[in-house]
């Protein structure tokens, strides 16, 4: 069987949806590493966003079912830790769809040695864009978010806490 | 000892921190004292159990016996666990299970940032990856500690009670034996002793700014690393292996 390139399965995999935050794609959230051909076989390396994330074996179920659509038989998904991931990944296009979403992307680069301590700027409300926020409590509806409300559309809402 | 059967000693003593500790805060489920604090507390569980799947799955590699990593985590026996008997005590009120997390993650905190550095190559990515979301446990416990010391009396009261229960039991993280000195030799892991003034220095700012007596240097319980544990393990397994005990290999 002709091998199929590699970039037709990045793009098959960009199309599967975060299994909690179904606007944006695990390829535009870091956690597809790598895709290549050894020999006849094809490995898929994943990285854990959060080392108990409960979403990380969805993600893979997800590959697997792109992958037998593609009609390859062999191949292996590996799970890697290094490079440990990060929300430096996720680019400008996918936070301004958490943003729609109505999830506050995260803010600073975690160069920004706040952030690494779990203290952040203001961060703006996604709904009202007012930036007169607070945090309610540092852990959100998922390991990834922390939670917010905002003191103007007094709406709550979740923040993509950066790591 | 030969040097596989201390290294997986030592992995095990870091994973059972984890997995010990994660159940423990698992019981918080349902029962915290505010919606918010409940679903901090199991997302540190979740975490805690995360790290503890890659440590028992790194176990079952070095163990090369064929025992996968529920296994290693549900068929085990009490004097089997290696973690130290901080992360077993039982939750108490609030105040008992924020010093107990407080008081562990300055010191998990260190020592994850030690192990960044190791010469095991599969440690050093654990640690990497683990420390990102131990800082936010810290940061959390470590907020907790300054709003009950410094809130109310009855809070402060509480809080300062959990502290001086819970102090006898931190000294174990700071004790060196031959498995850990051989893994500190081959730079696998940290001199846990060297470990103390800067978990003692962090902690000492905080309670101070807290309004909290820092209890004083004494004698402290020991053994959980060397498989001697508090009554308080058995109940946990207990409950935590019934399903793999009551019902062998069952599965999801």
């Amino acid at each position: 069987m002709n091998q199929i390139n590699v970039d037709e399965i990045w793009t098959a995999l960009g199309e599967i949806e975060d299994p909690e935050i179904p606007v944006i794609s695990i390829v535009e959230l870091g956690v597809v590493r790598d895709i290549q051909w050894n020999n006849d076989s094809l490995e898929v390396t994943i990285t854990p966003t959060y080392s108990g994330c409960p979403a990380l074996k969805a993600m893979e179920d997800d590959i697997v079912e792109v992958l037998n659509e593609f009609g390859i038989e062999k191949f292996e998904i590996k799970t890697t830790l290094t490079p440990a991931w990060t929300t430096d990944w996720i680019n400008e296009d996918a936070r301004e769809k958490l943003r729609i979403y109505g999830i506050a992307p995260p803010l600073h680069s975690t160069v920004d040695k706040l952030s690494l301590v779990g203290r952040s700027r203001s961060i703006a409300c996604p709904q009202c864009k007012s930036t007169s926020t607070s945090m309610i409590s540092q852990f959100g509806s998922t390991a990834c978010k922390a939670l917010y409300k905002c003191n103007d559309c007094l709406e709550p809402f979740d923040y993509f806490k950066c790591i | 000892m030969s040097q596989n059967n201390a290294l997986l000693e030592y992995v095990l003593r870091l994973g059972d921190n984890t997995l010990i500790l994660g159940q423990r805060l698992s019981e918080w489920c349902g029962h915290g004292p505010v919606l918010e604090e409940d679903i901090a507390l199991t997302n540190h569980a979740l975490d805690y159990l995360g790290q503890a799947t890659l440590m028992m799955q790194y176990a079952s590699k070095v163990q090369d016996e064929g025992k996968d990593e529920d296994q290693i985590a549900f068929l085990r026996d009490a004097p089997e666990y290696k973690n130290i008997l901080l992360v077993e005590l039982p939750n108490g009120d609030y105040a008992h299970t924020v010093a107990r997390q407080f008081l562990f993650s300055a010191w998990y905190s260190l020592v994850l940032e030690n192990i960044s550095s190791s010469s095991d190559e599969f440690l050093a990515s654990f640690a990497v990856k683990s420390l990102k979301e131990v800082k936010y446990h810290l940061q959390h416990s470590s907020d907790w500690v300054l709003r009950l010391g410094d809130g109310t009396e009855e809070s402060h009261r509480r809080m300062q009670d959990a502290i001086d229960k819970i102090w006898p039991y931190t000294g174990e993280m700071f004790t060196m034996d031959s498995i850990d000195q051989l893994m500190f030799d081959q730079k696998i892991g940290p001199n846990f002793i060297s470990l103390k003034a800067v978990w003692l220095d962090h902690v000492k700012a905080i309670l101070e700014e807290a309004g909290l007596t820092m209890p004083p240097d004494a004698w402290s319980h020991s053994g959980g690393k060397q498989g001697r544990h508090t009554e308080h393990l058995g109940f946990i397994l207990s409950d935590m292996q019934f399903l793999q005990r009551a019902y062998p290999g069952a599965k999801w």
